[in-house]
């Protein structure tokens, strides 16, 4: 738990719990307004917006390609209305058909254009490269308090620190129209909270978190991360508070175990490859949120709280 | 065009024709199977049934590898993806049943999760000594390349079964699709059904996971359905609709990506029912949007003509450019506002005819038929002429001339 540690390790356990928590916030309103899904769709059409950025800026800079997904993701939401609308299809498959739609656009833009040069692919777009984001010049401990060693920090820890502190202060500004609007719509009108651009802010929050966590780990823990820690709280509590502070936790953890899993479990085991971290915590996740739904004690909603209640 | 004309005709290669072959079958099976799940609005589970099938890939390769085998068997990977897909399907349909978690929270869990898992499973493989050339990889986005003929025939038959299932149990999936209380009510076991619905879904999966790719082979399972509900409204018919457009969309895909370089199959596929769903959308004739802004307009201006219309039969001006240009189109007003004799005529018509349905609503008890006045519909085509006759004498009732 010495240097090396701290020059291998820790940059990409805080990046990859940063992500994880910045996912896990948005999610647990998400999983309430059974919108869960909406983070598995912004996923997909990250991919062609940041392959747009790319094509318009040439540089794989991070502000672009944050704009690009984050153009893509609302473009995603004003095609699935207008199918949704103009179709009287229903939710599920009008966003089914257009997220397919936009991913497999951004696979032919990909295989159109010669991005051999620059590090941009699909197995990249979708597992992340958590392992390779380490803190090569870090000597220790010590070196967290150097200011010249923390500017050579990874770009990818303070862009998704600077995204979870902007979701976190967003959940709290917004915490009680929030609240309403998620529980009861009518009830959240009669107050004259605007619930249709809450129920839009959540969604924007939910793509800016999606992409700068895409950005650092791959698309595999945006969905699992948007959805596995707040089902799992879910199922511990029923106040909304401790729900979110259960989320919190279970993310951290995954986040944790699964990248020490990913790093030293092949060790321990014996062999010397490595396995992927982004999936292992997508594991973890599912662990979780397994062990929640077997002994979680709200785990069957109404029965089971009604006979706890005094 | 010319490489285009000669993929089309299935001139340009033994491995190209096969593809343009098995694409197009697995198209038509997957738009089949895919139509019920749609109107069952469930379309989104199939997402998680692709998704769940990476894990049993990689398990798959590592078995047969342990057991000595070469890892690579086409019909080993399918039927481990099968397993997992399965195991996928049960957990969604457990967490529903079991726990308070809704639908769409279980399809992302497993989704994500099943999906990580692979993705581990990957890497470990790719750190075997047997791994390194596996190219498990093309099973995210589905390759071509090594088409073999045993893999179309895979396709056309594990597709011809789903089609064929399809069509045996299309009146119970019918029922639970669109009312599965009272499918339940008659007796049928609509979680089998459900289920069974959901494993047509994941055998045109699997077999399709390597010519599309798990990721995109959703496209195909969704897109095609959703464009058939535009052009028609029988589930049977919807499931051949549905089909046939899978099927165009696959073949005419694996022909253009055949034509040129750098056109992956997989998302050519799902670009051409995406272009052909947007098509529907716009263009189907009853449902299409341009359809559905012709009636609007249509409505309007009927509602426009019979305003302008009782307004000139109480000689009130009519001020308002739309009806004013409507009336006049018709010849039924002068430019200034003034009614001609054809204009004339009409409004007394339309003026008597309301007196008449009033008393029609008076004296008929018949709400089928009183029920049907919207100021639009004529009266003739709802009463017959002596009942219109009837109204008549009501209205002006017979004067006697001269003396008595």
């Amino acid at each position: 738990m010495g240097a090396e540690f701290v020059q291998l390790s820790l940059t990409p356990i805080l990046i990859g719990v940063l992500a994880a928590v910045a996912c896990a916030l948005p999610g647990n309103f998400l999983i309430l307004r059974r919108q869960a899904l909406i983070g598995d769709a912004i996923s997909h059409v990250v991919l062609p917006g940041i392959v747009v950025a790319f094509l318009l800026t040439g540089t794989i800079a991070a502000a672009p390609m944050l704009l690009g997904a984050a153009g893509a993701a609302l473009v995603a939401v004003i095609l699935i209305e207008a199918v949704r609308r103009l179709g009287n299809i229903e939710p599920g498959a009008a966003m089914g058909a257009v997220f397919t739609t936009m991913f497999a656009a951004g696979v032919l833009l990909l295989e159109q254009t010669n991005t051999s040069s620059v590090h941009l692919d699909v197995e990249h777009a979708l597992m992340g490269n958590l392992e390779s984001l380490v803190w090569l010049w870090a000597e220790g401990w010590h070196s967290l308090l150097d200011p010249a060693m923390l500017a050579t920090l990874p770009d990818e820890l303070p862009r998704i620190a600077l995204v979870c502190a902007f979701v976190i202060a967003m959940t709290l500004i917004f915490w009680r129209w929030l609240k309403i609007a998620t529980f009861d719509e009518s009830f959240a009108q009669a107050l004259g909270i605007p619930s249709s651009a809450v129920g839009l802010g959540l969604v924007i929050v939910a793509a800016i978190a999606a992409v700068a966590a895409f950005d650092a780990v791959g698309s595999i823990i945006v969905i699992a991360m948007f959805i596995c820690p707040p089902a799992a709280a879910r199922l511990i509590t029923n106040r909304l508070e401790h729900q979110i502070i259960w989320s919190v936790g279970f993310a951290t953890l995954a986040a944790v175990l699964g990248y020490v899993l990913a790093g030293y479990g092949p060790l321990w085991l014996g062999s010397p490859s490595a396995i992927s971290a982004a999936g292992m915590i997508a594991t973890v996740s599912g662990l979780i949120l397994a062990g929640a739904c077997l002994f979680g004690p709200r785990r069957t909603g109404m029965d089971v709280s009604w006979q706890d209640t005094p | 065009m010319s490489p285009f004309l000669d993929a089309l005709f299935l001139q340009a290669g033994y491995n190209a024709a096969l593809v343009a072959i098995g694409a197009g079958l697995l198209g038509f099976a997957a738009g089949a199977s895919g139509t019920f799940p749609f109107l069952r609005k469930r379309a989104l589970i199939s997402d998680a049934v692709a998704h769940a099938t990476l894990p049993g890939v990689g398990l798959a390769f590592v078995t047969m590898v342990t057991l000595g085998g070469d890892g690579r068997s086409l019909l080993g990977l399918i039927a481990g993806s099968a397993v997992t897909a399965w195991v996928g399907l049960l957990l969604i349909e457990w967490i529903t049943r079991r726990t308070r978690l809704a639908e769409d929270a279980a399809i992302g869990a497993v989704l994500g999760v099943f999906f990580g898992v692979g993705i581990v499973l990957l890497t470990v493989i790719q750190g075997m000594q047997a791994g390194r050339q596996a190219g498990l990889e093309s099973f995210l986005l589905g390759s071509t390349a090594g088409m073999l003929l045993q893999d179309a025939i895979v396709i056309a038959g594990g597709g011809s079964l789903a089609v064929f299932t399809t069509w045996l149990i299309r009146r119970p999936m019918t029922l639970v699709a669109f009312d599965s209380d009272y499918a339940a009510s008659l007796g049928y076991d609509v979680r089998r059904i459900d289920l069974l619905m959901m494993a047509l879904v994941l055998s045109v999966t699997v077999i399709g996971l390597k010519l599309v790719g798990l990721i995109l082979i959703v496209a195909i399972l969704i897109i095609p359905a959703v464009a058939a509900r535009f052009w028609t409204d029988r589930s049977t018919h919807m499931v051949w609709t549905a089909g046939g457009i899978g099927g165009a969309s696959g073949y005419l895909g694996a022909v253009l990506s055949a034509s040129a370089p750098a056109l992956p199959t997989g998302p050519i596929i799902v670009l051409f029912a995406a272009a052909i769903l947007m098509f529907s959308l716009l263009f189907a004739p009853d449902r299409g949007a341009l359809a559905a802004l012709f009636r609007r307009r249509r409505f309007q201006a009927r509602v426009h003509r019979r305003q302008g219309l009782l307004a000139l039969a109480a000689q009130h001006p009519i001020r308002e450019a739309y009806t004013l240009r409507l009336l006049a189109r018709e010849g039924l007003v002068r430019p200034d506002g003034v009614p001609t004799d054809a204009g004339r005529a009409q409004s007394a018509k339309i003026a008597r005819d309301e007196r008449r349905w009033e008393v029609a609503r008076e004296i008929n008890q018949d709400a089928g038929l009183t029920g049907r006045y919207d100021g639009l519909t004529p009266i003739e085509d709802v009463f017959t002429t002596d009942e219109i006759a009837e109204f008549d004498r009501r209205l002006w009732p017979p004067v006697s001339v001269g003396g008595a």
